[in-house]
């Protein structure tokens, strides 16, 4: 099925800001193991300059997830989430997300394609504070399998 | 601070294996986010076509990306970070889980800051492409 190219360019803004909190900072880095000091103990942040924990590089995952899927479940789009998988991910930093930050996301259809019977759709997610500052961009390329491929 | 890194073209960063479980996959499911049940039920992963369960593509990503940032010492000199997904990690029940091998080595240094490529093993193939991240050195 085709994707909807009416959908390119749109930018889509996350109702609210996310508050990055400690202990989610902290669970994060439990969840895939990462031990490093800054992201789990406040005087090792602060030791290194942060205000707080710093957020292994793609704890912002937990934002832009939420949000790229809330756009690209629009049935107008025409995507057939059950058989999407992760194509690509991307993160480019201005400055590191930490424990405090009060972020905002505006998401944005990058592109819609077909390849191969694929649907693929690229999007990016802008992150600023709460200032207006931008911290980072998110790159996520979805890709919905075609009905009669075999994966394996 | 932290002292700076001390690196050339070439530069390998050690090499990590990280052993992936189902118990890994659930805590991971919880701290992304990402509650698709290809990533913790069997049934709906072999409805898809899969082998079995795989491993979160953001996992993966995460612990490959842990050399990195090890190395760094502080996360925050991640610049950027970013990987195709090529092949799925297939997570058997099995008590023991799957194994990823995962090497970085430098490709460039400029302006204090380097470009590293990331690779990541599964079974012997590479799960992930054009796997790339730059570092702040000082």
């Amino acid at each position: 099925m085709a994707l909807n190219p009416a959908f390119v360019g749109r930018t889509f803004a996350r109702p609210g800001t996310y508050l990055v909190g400690r202990e989610k900072v902290r669970e994060f880095a439990s969840a895939i193991g990462d031990l490093n000091p800054a992201s789990h103990d406040v005087a090792a942040a602060r030791a290194l300059g942060y205000a707080d924990v710093v957020a292994p590089p793609t704890f912002a995952i937990v934002l832009a997830l939420a949000a790229s899927s809330a756009v690209v479940k629009d049935p107008e789009l025409g995507l057939d989430y059950s058989r999407v998988v992760h194509g690509e991910q991307g993160f480019e930093y201005v400055r590191p997300v930490v424990a405090g930050d009060e972020l905002s996301i505006i998401t944005t259809i990058e592109s819609v394609k077909q390849l191969a019977g694929n649907d693929l759709i690229a999007t990016s997610g802008r992150i600023t504070d709460a200032t207006g500052a931008h911290v980072l961009t998110t790159r996520s390329l979805l890709v919905s399998r075609a009905p009669d491929e075999d994966p394996a | 601070m932290t002292a700076p890194l001390a690196v050339e073209v070439g530069t390998e960063l050690p090499e990590q294996s990280f052993t992936v479980t189902r118990a890994d996959l659930v805590r991971s499911a919880g701290a992304s986010g990402d509650v698709n049940p290809v990533h913790w039920n069997q049934r709906v992963a072999q409805a898809g076509g899969l082998p079995d369960v795989i491993a979160h593509g953001m996992l993966t990503m995460a612990l490959a990306g842990r050399v990195v940032s090890d190395w760094a010492g502080d996360p925050g000199r991640v610049l950027a970070y970013s990987v195709r997904f090529t092949r799925p990690v297939v997570v058997p029940d099995d008590g023991m889980g799957a194994t990823v091998t995962v090497s970085a080595k430098v490709t460039a240094v400029d302006d204090g800051v380097a470009a590293l490529s990331v690779t990541a093993s599964f079974d012997g193939q590479t799960v992930l492409g054009r796997a790339t991240a730059r570092v702040r050195l000082g």
